[in-house]
């Protein structure tokens, strides 16, 4: 079984259909909104796809290494053009079409107005790991 | 047989098999089998578990260890630095109980790897049931673990060590709250109600029960903190009916015990605050005047900057949200909640439109994902009451 990772922005994908930052929905928008993210994580539990799922903080650095004995070199905070990741989700499914199926049902979730999103989720597939195959 | 009861003993074994000569790494280890052992005896209710519960886990626990030791032996050809006979039988003091809480939380240690060792060393939990409370993998949990052995396996056990860096230790893990399959913060106030215990009713430093007192006021709210969708209530809003009111009546005398002694500390006044607030039929029948008076103490004793800001909105409650207002323009706005305190002042001074706005920034600074709820859901409120 493959595994995909779904990641959603906060900047960066192209913009979403119905694009209306959260804090102009009205409250019970945002409660089925969170609703929806919850019975979807909860649904691939009950399936057995769903591998993990985090949500990351908007703030965050660039760090390199900067020669021996010296601090690390922290760029940040990050520029307003970044690509800037909001989350992730990581699902172990059948094939790649369940992997699309999947992201369209999470783009799906209800924004402004009760109307679907429709945000862009970018879907990766992990390199499987090495397995010796018998022919 | 209770689980709660056989982890409670844990400490005390530990104690013994240390006392006994044991080091206290593989004197671990080996109650922690002991435990598996006896929850597989007893646990399914298979067999009466016996009377002398602790007694049976020391037999068990130094069987175990001296099989560890005969093989380390075994292998290695030399003699054994500890004596195999265990003197008498299981002679356990409260003060080695004592240390092995102080072991767990010594000072060499990380915050984290205490918390770690205690929930362990102390609690009795497995290194899965750590692990999955804190989220991270069994095996990283096992590692984390067992260097915190190591960090405190050359510090003398028979040195008595500070409360206050256990109690801090505590404060942490109830601070976690309920992740995974066990109650951290039922975990904590049963450790902290052990502490106490061994500790005694101590003249010069009450603060152990002015811990236990916080962490029983608090959890009496728990049931009202949280929507069943896991969406935060604020005290304002919360159904007080909801609050456990034995929790509440145990920690206010446990405060008021702890008050009685005259040697005031950070948790007592923390106490006194969260009781205030337990005492009150509705958020504005609160006794606000004295909630300030209380934080004007523990910001004296203190100085910190959290209690500066959360002064500020009780004295926006005491004294109307301009006073509030301006109590707040002397704390540090680069604090994590100074924003949504700001928010809560504006909107109670009628300034709807730059509440909306700061919950809305607060909301882009929160550092958990309930919180960020909460206040993108207080923007999205105002946003509409202003259209």
């Amino acid at each position: 079984m493959p595994k995909y990772l779904l990641l959603k922005h906060y900047r960066g994908a192209p913009a979403a259909v119905n694009d209306v930052p959260m804090d102009q929905w009205a409250p019970e928008e945002v409660d089925a909104h969170l609703r929806y993210m919850d019975d979807f994580a909860n649904r691939l539990r009950e399936t057995g796809e769903f591998v993990d799922g985090q949500a990351l903080a908007p703030d965050g650095m660039w760090v390199r290494h900067d020669g021996e004995g010296k601090p690390p070199v922290v760029d940040g905070p990050f520029a307003e053009t970044k690509d800037l990741i909001a989350g992730w989700m990581v699902i172990d499914v059948e094939d790649r079409d369940r992997a699309i199926e999947l992201a369209g049902e999470l783009s799906a979730a209800p924004g402004n107005g009760g109307k679907p999103i429709h945000e862009w989720l970018e879907v990766r597939p992990f390199l499987q790991h090495h397995s010796e195959t018998i022919e | 047989m209770d689980e709660a009861v056989l982890r409670g003993v844990v400490p005390q074994v530990i104690g013994v098999l240390v006392r006994r000569g044991a080091d206290f790494a593989t004197a671990e280890d080996a109650v922690q089998e002991a435990l598996v052992e006896a929850w597989r005896t007893f646990g399914a209710g298979s067999a009466e578990p016996p009377r002398d519960l602790k007694g049976w886990l020391v037999t068990v626990a130094w069987r175990r260890f001296l099989d560890v030791v005969r093989s380390e032996t075994a292998r290695q050809r030399r003699e054994l630095a500890v004596d195999l006979e265990p003197g008498q039988g299981p002679t356990e003091t409260a003060d080695d109980t004592l240390r092995v809480f102080f072991l767990c939380a010594h000072p060499a240690l990380t915050p984290a790897s205490a918390v770690a060792l205690t929930l362990r060393a102390v609690a009795g939990l497995t290194t899965r049931q750590v692990a999955e409370a804190y989220l991270v993998p069994e095996a990283t949990m096992a590692q984390r673990i067992s260097r915190a052995k190591r960090t405190v396996s050359g510090e003398s056990f028979d040195r008595p060590g500070d409360l206050a860096t256990v109690r801090r230790v505590l404060y942490l893990v109830f601070n976690e709250g309920y992740s995974g399959d066990v109650d951290l913060a039922a975990e904590a106030i049963r450790l902290t109600r052990q502490l106490a215990a061994l500790a005694g009713p101590d003249e010069q430093d009450p603060e152990t029960d002015g811990l236990l007192a916080l962490m029983l006021l608090h959890h009496a709210r728990r049931p009202a903190r949280l929507r069943v969708d896991g969406t935060i209530v604020p005290l304002a809003d919360q159904d007080r009916s909801m609050w456990d009111t034995a929790l509440i009546e145990e920690g206010v005398a446990v405060l008021q015990g702890a008050l009685a002694r005259q040697r005031r500390g950070e948790y007592q006044l923390q106490a006194a605050i969260a009781a205030l607030h337990a005492d009150a039929p509705s958020a504005s029948e609160t006794d606000w005047v004295q909630v300030v008076q209380w934080y004007d103490e523990l910001l004296a004793l203190t100085g910190s900057p959290v209690v500066r800001l959360n002064r500020a909105v009780a004295v926006g409650e005491a004294d109307g949200a301009r006073a509030g207002l301006a109590a707040l323009a002397e704390v540090d706005p680069a604090l994590p909640r100074h924003r949504a305190a700001s928010a809560y002042l504006h909107e109670k001074d009628g300034d709807l439109a730059t509440a909306a706005r700061l919950y809305a920034e607060a909301a882009g600074l929160a550092t958990d994902l309930a919180e960020r709820t909460h206040l993108t859901r207080e923007a999205a409120r105002l946003n509409r009451a202003v259209r």
